[in-house]
């Protein structure tokens, strides 16, 4: 069975299909409305609710972290231990919540239907905001926080006020009330053991150590990994193909640890691209500036680092940028583990190196190296949320005025995402100048011969990886001059 | 009592009242109709899609349906009882594909089952084999080749052929406009239950009711007083849901007439986006004669539509795109073709502007070409070529201009945008910024209001006082978000002089207001404020003629405020008249009923008055463009829209805001694309990509103009809103032009068609690049420009 709080109410579920989502269970199961669908797909925000977990903050305190995601995108059995809150919670005593009661003063909402995923994008946002934030810091979370909710009727302006009015000075509400409440009521139904859904045809497990993890992988060698589910769960509310055995990596404690050493950060895979963005921002400044850009909080409150690896698709955001750092992964069979580089991994489309029952433990980034520059790049359509044309990462070491080494990595250009050896080769050794990028540039074309799509043509695709390129060079070398609009954003 | 009666009422006309759902938008309880409790027996209806752009039907088989536990029944066409065509105005629009089907997305059969998923998984199980025939999926091949829907129509003034041949200077050139998916986030839906008398209710998301009532009667065979349509609030149409609404409808009258049971039909997102019309794409070519002011002599246009497979609205599409190929300006001698091409995709449809946009992103192209062409600023063509108050003031279709504000409002928005400092400020920055380079656009608006099919133009509205004084509205028109309920509202708590609270605010429902137009044409206000209070004002003359009566005194003593009435000496409030004439026998029920005057339109001459006035609007967008990938940002946008004496500021200013933002999602983001076998493939959010919030100008200022009552007598001497907004967008598009301008010292148009993706953004870079690398002295042209008075 899995336990979990609705809001207040402790649910327990046991023989319901794991294949159900959130938002079908809230709609369908719980006749609970507010939550709409506007795409089944997680592209759109009409469905975001929050999810309150418990957490332990610097002083050691038990404390209530609330994210929002996308509920049609999460499967039940990930709510195990957790608490759901949806858009009919807020209200309280007959009076609106002050992020709804912003948003009316604001005149948000207009036909009303994306409303409901914004107001709970707006409630995780104020419960997620440090009353000291300067204005352009609330107004740079706000942004962050609005960007995976789609609004065709606003223009997003009144919605952008309502967040400056709701996080300027929040005031405590009823969650904030029942905070000890709902910490001892998480505690007591943490989960003890193995969780488990199951419908007679379909199952979900929900171990909770890695060693548990190997032994049912190794007992379901069919079974899907659901980590973060924003991929896997198209699978049954696009493509419509159901998931008979699912095992849940996210209550797995073990693999949501970010460790620190000397030369090396170890992530666990199962760590929410949320939580690795600290860690590897400040390290790598455009790692984070391409995470801001990776979908959106909900996907990336929900998404793994390791689930964007595992799935191993072209488009990834976060793989070309840990091969050009040189990452590596630790993969694990039972007891057994090897690690390999990150590049070594894919074959080829959505094929890897993985044998059955094996999963990805950690991700092993190399510390940043004074010597070596590495920058990120990220070309889509739109700004927010959207898949990458291209997505471009270099990592460059010049030693008086030489190359000494060179890595580039791409997506959006191959059948996976690849290392550049022409180009590589072509860098490497030669002089830091213009002419050397121009070759390098050249090289391009030998590395990669790429597909046109719906999102650029291949010939798009070449001459901005091209561009790229020549962007890096710029930046390093003359980097009073502007490059990125994204800076205005 | 007599200090409350001298107080202002704060919700009445002009006033921002808040959104009346907005409470209940916000907290989640507001009822779309996937939210309405289901029945137990309730099916759900999913249909099967043509996955061939043009093929015959050879068989279909939809006994393997039946399969699937839970299937209640699976229809061909051959089960419509009635008629099998929901074409809205000619025919052309099978409710399931009968012998052929004309694009990838076409209902061919639909399964009804106890739930989606079940009634999805039946219907792809059915046996349906084509035989292939040849598509035309090319909007310049059906063009070319006369491939039409309806036959084309010509605009004429003048000689244009003359015009051109002795202008200054000629340019011709192309232009392609792409389409625009509506992605209102609620997709289409309706719900329907069979009642007694083998007759309907209707729930459906629709901008029309009236018309569902027609289609529903229809494909069931059965008169109209049958069926009733109930419509309380869509979550967006755009347009989208003024025809594309039906066929969820019919299916599931359909099927609840064979079953006897309630039926719903959501159309999933990818689903809705396969198989609805979108705005309609345009081919464009255009010759231009002009002077050396930049002022034009002549023109010839040729706006090409794609309508897709069939008319749906595309008659009167195509003529506003041709009634707004001028924009503001006075075309010369003019010749505008409107053509109706006929492609194997989805039938296109409504969309807020309705033609208007594409026939506007032509002449605003042209606009440019000429600045480019004559190194001007594009703004001073634009002004030179303004209409006239007392001459230069007649369209091409012989409307005269009238109440033209356009140059005064140009005005305010180039001082208040700050646009000669900036344009200076912008041209120094490109010359020092290798990469980014930074564009500036300011683009009139001139939109004509009415439908111009003008027997359109009519509204009723339907007005109850109950014994305690409250108050219970309805009119034909429908809420979309645009907030059309609280502004009819307002117009009705104004007639009362009573607080809009005491005003209810009911779902639209063909047995409440008969025979009703479509929620469109931005006339919602329009035509159903008008209408609401006319049935006000009836009422109120009842009121006060019972008043006198009663109270003897003169009928010109009766004075209605803030919820009070004095009559002679005496105030009591509005619940005590309303009672007191209840029992003095006064009916306090009464119709009211609107249509346009003045407007008339003889298509076989093409001319006439179109429409009752016209709505402007200017924008002034700047923009940043990073000339190595195409990518974007717009930096800030200045507004002044017209909305005339505003029913709500706030509602106005909200539908300004979202149609700037929709309008250059349109001309930016917003990409449709098909593959070569004519299947959409950007089908869903993760590939046709809608504004988000990063995509809003970093700083946005909106503002209406103030004190310029509309002199037509419209509803309090408002304007409309809905759509004439929707064009300030061109300015994003052309601002991203001129920063790749920019690249060329601006003396040549790059050639990017709409939407101005960041790929074809980087093509227009690289066309400047090679362009100057050709022709490297046409340096300084830059510093003239920046000094250049506009």
């Amino acid at each position: 069975m899995i336990q979990f709080l609705l809001n207040q109410e402790l649910k327990t579920e046991q023989a319901l299909d794991p294949n159900v989502t959130v938002l079908n269970y809230l709609r369908e199961h719980l006749h609970k409305s507010g939550t709409k669908e506007g795409c089944a797909s997680g592209d759109c925000g009409a469905c975001t609710v929050v999810v309150g977990e418990l957490t332990t903050d610097a002083a050691g305190r038990e404390q209530l972290s609330y994210r929002s995601l996308n509920s049609c995108l999460t499967f039940v059995a990930s709510l195990h231990g957790k608490q759901l809150i949806s858009v009919e919670d807020l209200k309280h005593q007959g009076r609106l919540h002050s992020v709804q009661q912003a948003m009316v003063d604001c005149h948000g909402s207009q036909c009303g239907f994306c409303t409901p995923g914004f107001v709970m994008s707006l409630f995780a946002l104020q419960k997620n905001s440090a009353e000291s934030a300067s204005p352009d810091t609330r107004h740079a979370q706000a942004h962050e926080a609005l960007a995976g909710n789609l609004c065709r009727c606003t223009g997003y302006r009144p919605i952008l006020a309502a967040a400056e009015q709701s996080c300027s000075q929040p005031q405590p509400d009823q969650f904030d009330a029942l905070k000890a409440q709902t910490i001892a009521r998480l505690k007591a139904i943490a989960p003890a053991q193995t969780g488990e859904l199951n419908s007679g045809d379909k199952r979900c497990l929900v171990p909770l150590t890695v060693a548990d993890l190997a032994d049912l992988y190794n007992a379901y060698p069919q079974a899907r990994l659901l980590a973060g589910g924003t991929d896997l769960a198209l699978e049954v509310t696009q493509f419509h193909r159901p998931l008979p055995v699912m095992i849940y990596v996210g209550n797995v404690a073990a693999m949501k640890k970010i460790e620190h050493f000397e030369d090396r950060i170890e992530i666990g895979a199962a760590t929410a691209l949320t939580d690795c963005y600290e860690a590897l921002s400040r390290e790598y400044p455009d790692f984070g500036e391409l995470l801001h850009r990776f979908a959106s909080l909900q996907i990336r409150n929900q998404g793994t680092l390791g689930g964007n690896i595992g799935n191993a698709s072209p488009i990834g955001d976060s793989p070309p940028l840990l091969i050009a750092l040189g990452a590596k992964i630790v993969l694990r069979k039972g007891e057994q583990t090897r690690t390999l580089a990150l590049e070594d991994y894919f074959i080829d489309y959505r094929v890897t190196v993985r044998q059955e029952s094996e999963f990805i433990e950690r991700i092993i980034v190399p510390r940043a190296n004074a010597r070596q520059t590495f920058r990120a790049y990220k070309v889509s359509k739109r700004l927010d949320d959207d898949i990458s044309a291209v997505c471009a990462a270099f990592r460059v070491q010049v030693e008086n005025g030489a190359i000494v080494d060179a890595r580039a990595a791409f997506g959006g250009m191959a059948a996976i995402p690849k290392r550049a050896a022409h180009c590589e080769q072509a860098l490497i050794g030669q002089p830091w100048t213009s002419a050397t990028i121009e070759r390098a540039c050249a090289a391009l074309a030998e590395d990669f011969t790429p597909l046109t799509d719906f999102r650029a043509s291949k010939e798009y695709r070449l001459l901005s990886a091209q561009n790229l390129l020549r962007k890096y060079f710029i930046e390093v070398q003359t980097p009073h001059i502007q490059t990125r609009v994204t800076a205005y954003v | 009592m007599v200090a409350l009666f001298q107080q202002d009422l704060t919700t009445g006309v002009g006033r921002s009242v808040k959104h009346d759902s907005a409470d209940k938008h916000v907290s989640g309880e507001a009822i779309y109709i996937d939210d309405r409790l289901e029945f137990p027996n309730q099916l759900h209806v999913y249909a099967r899609l043509s996955d061939r752009a043009h093929a015959r039907i050879v068989r279909v088989d939809v006994s393997p349906c039946y399969a699937f536990d839970g299937v209640r029944i699976a229809i061909t066409h051959e089960d419509i009882p009635g008629l099998k065509d929901i074409g809205p105005l000619l025919p052309g629009d099978p409710l399931l594909a009968i012998d052929t089907v004309e694009f990838v997305g076409q209902p061919v059969i639909a399964v009804a089952a106890r739930d989606l998923e079940t009634a999805r998984k039946a219907a792809m199980a059915a046996i349906i084999e084509y035989e292939d025939l040849e598509p035309v999926l090319d909007v310049v091949q059906a063009y070319r080749n006369k491939h039409f829907v309806l036959d084309s129509h010509t605009h004429q003034r003048g000689d244009s052929s003359t015009a051109l041949a002795s202008a200054t200077h000629r340019i011709q050139g192309t232009l392609h406009i792409g389409g625009q998916e509506h992605f209102y986030l609620e997709t289409q839906i309706s719900s329907v239950m069979p009642t007694e008398d083998g007759g309907m209710i209707v729930y459906c998301s629709t901008q029309n009711p009236t018309e569902v009532q027609k289609l529903v009667a229809e494909v069931l065979d059965v008169p109209m007083n049958k069926i009733v349509v109930d419509m309380r609030r869509m979550g967006g149409g755009f347009g989208g849901k003024e025809t594309q609404a039906a066929s969820p409808a019919c299916l599931c009258a359909v099927v609840a007439r064979l079953t006897g049971q309630p039926t719903k039909m959501r159309l999933p997102r990818v689903e809705d986006m396969m198989m609805t019309g979108k705005r309609h794409p345009f081919y464009v070519e255009y010759d231009v004669g002009f002077d050396d002011d930049g002022r034009l002599h002549g023109i010839q246009l040729e706006l090409a539509g794609n309508c897709g497979y069939s008319p749906d609205l595309s008659a009167s599409i195509v003529d506003r795109a041709m009634f707004h190929a001028d924009n503001s300006y006075y075309l010369g001698d003019a010749t505008i073709n409107g053509h109706r091409c006929k492609t194997n995709t989805a039938s296109n449809t409504a969309y807020r502007g309705f033609g208007g946009p594409q026939g506007m992103v032509a002449i605003e192209e042209v606009m440019d070409v000429i600045a480019r062409h004559l190194g001007k600023d594009p703004l001073a063509v634009r002004k030179s070529n303004y209409y006239g108050k007392t001459e230069r003031n007649v369209t091409h279709y012989y409307q005269t201009v009238e109440h033209n504000m356009l140059e005064e409002m140009t005005a305010d928005l180039e001082e208040s945008s700050d646009y000669v400092e900036r344009r200076k400020a912008i041209t120094a920055y490109n010359a020092h910024s290798p990469i980014l380079k930074k564009g500036l656009a300011l683009i009139p608006v001139k939109f004509g209001i009415s439908f111009t099919a003008s027997f359109l133009n009519q509204a009723g509205a339907l007005i109850h006082i109950y014994t305690d004084g409250s108050i219970h509205l309805n009119h034909g028109g429908t809420e979309m978000g645009q907030g059309l309920n609280v502004k009819v509202a307002q117009v009705v708590a104004e007639v009362f002089q009573v607080d809009i609270d005491r005003v209810q605010i009911t779902a639209t429902n063909t047995d409440k207001v008969p025979n009703t137009s479509p929620t469109a044409a931005s006339s919602g206000a329009d035509l159903n404020g008008k209408a609401a209070q006319n049935a006000a004002e009836i009422l109120k003359q009842r009121l006060v003629e019972f008043a006198a009566r009663h109270y003897q005194c003169d009928e010109s003593r009766v004075e209605f405020r803030n919820g009070h009435v004095r009559v002679g000496e005496q105030v009591i409030s509005f619940d005590t008249l309303a009672q007191q004439a209840w029992m003095g026998q006064v009916s306090l029920s009464s119709t009211g009923y609107y249509k346009t005057p003045k407007i008339f339109y003889d298509r076989s001459q093409a001319r006439g008055r179109p429409f009752y006035y016209f709505a402007f609007g200017a924008a002034c967008t700047e923009v940043l463009v990073d000339t190595l990938t195409g990518e974007y940002k717009m930096l800030r946008t200045d507004i002044l829209h017209d909305v005339g004496a505003s029913l709500n500021p706030a509602i106005d200013i909200g539908q300004v805001e979202g149609g700037y933002i929709q309008g250059m999602g349109w001309l930016t983001t917003e990409e449709l694309v098909w593959n070569d076998k004519g299947k959409l493939m950007t089908n869903g959010p993760a590939g046709y990509k809608i504004p988000a919030v990063a995509d809003m100008p970093a700083d946005l200022r909106v503002k209406l103009v103030e004190n310029r009552k509309n002199p037509e007598d419209t509803v309090f001497h408002s304007k409309a809103v809905g759509e004439p907004p929707f064009m300030l967008g061109i300015a994003a598009w052309c601002a991203i032009k001129d920063a790749v301008a920019s690249l060329g010292d601006y003396r040549h148009q790059p050639k990017i068609d709409a939407p101005a993706t960041p790929e074809r953004v980087l093509w227009g870079c690289e066309q400047m690049r090679a362009l100057r690398a050709a022709a490297p002295e046409a340096e300084g042209v830059a510093h003239e420009l920046a000094g250049s008075q506009v």
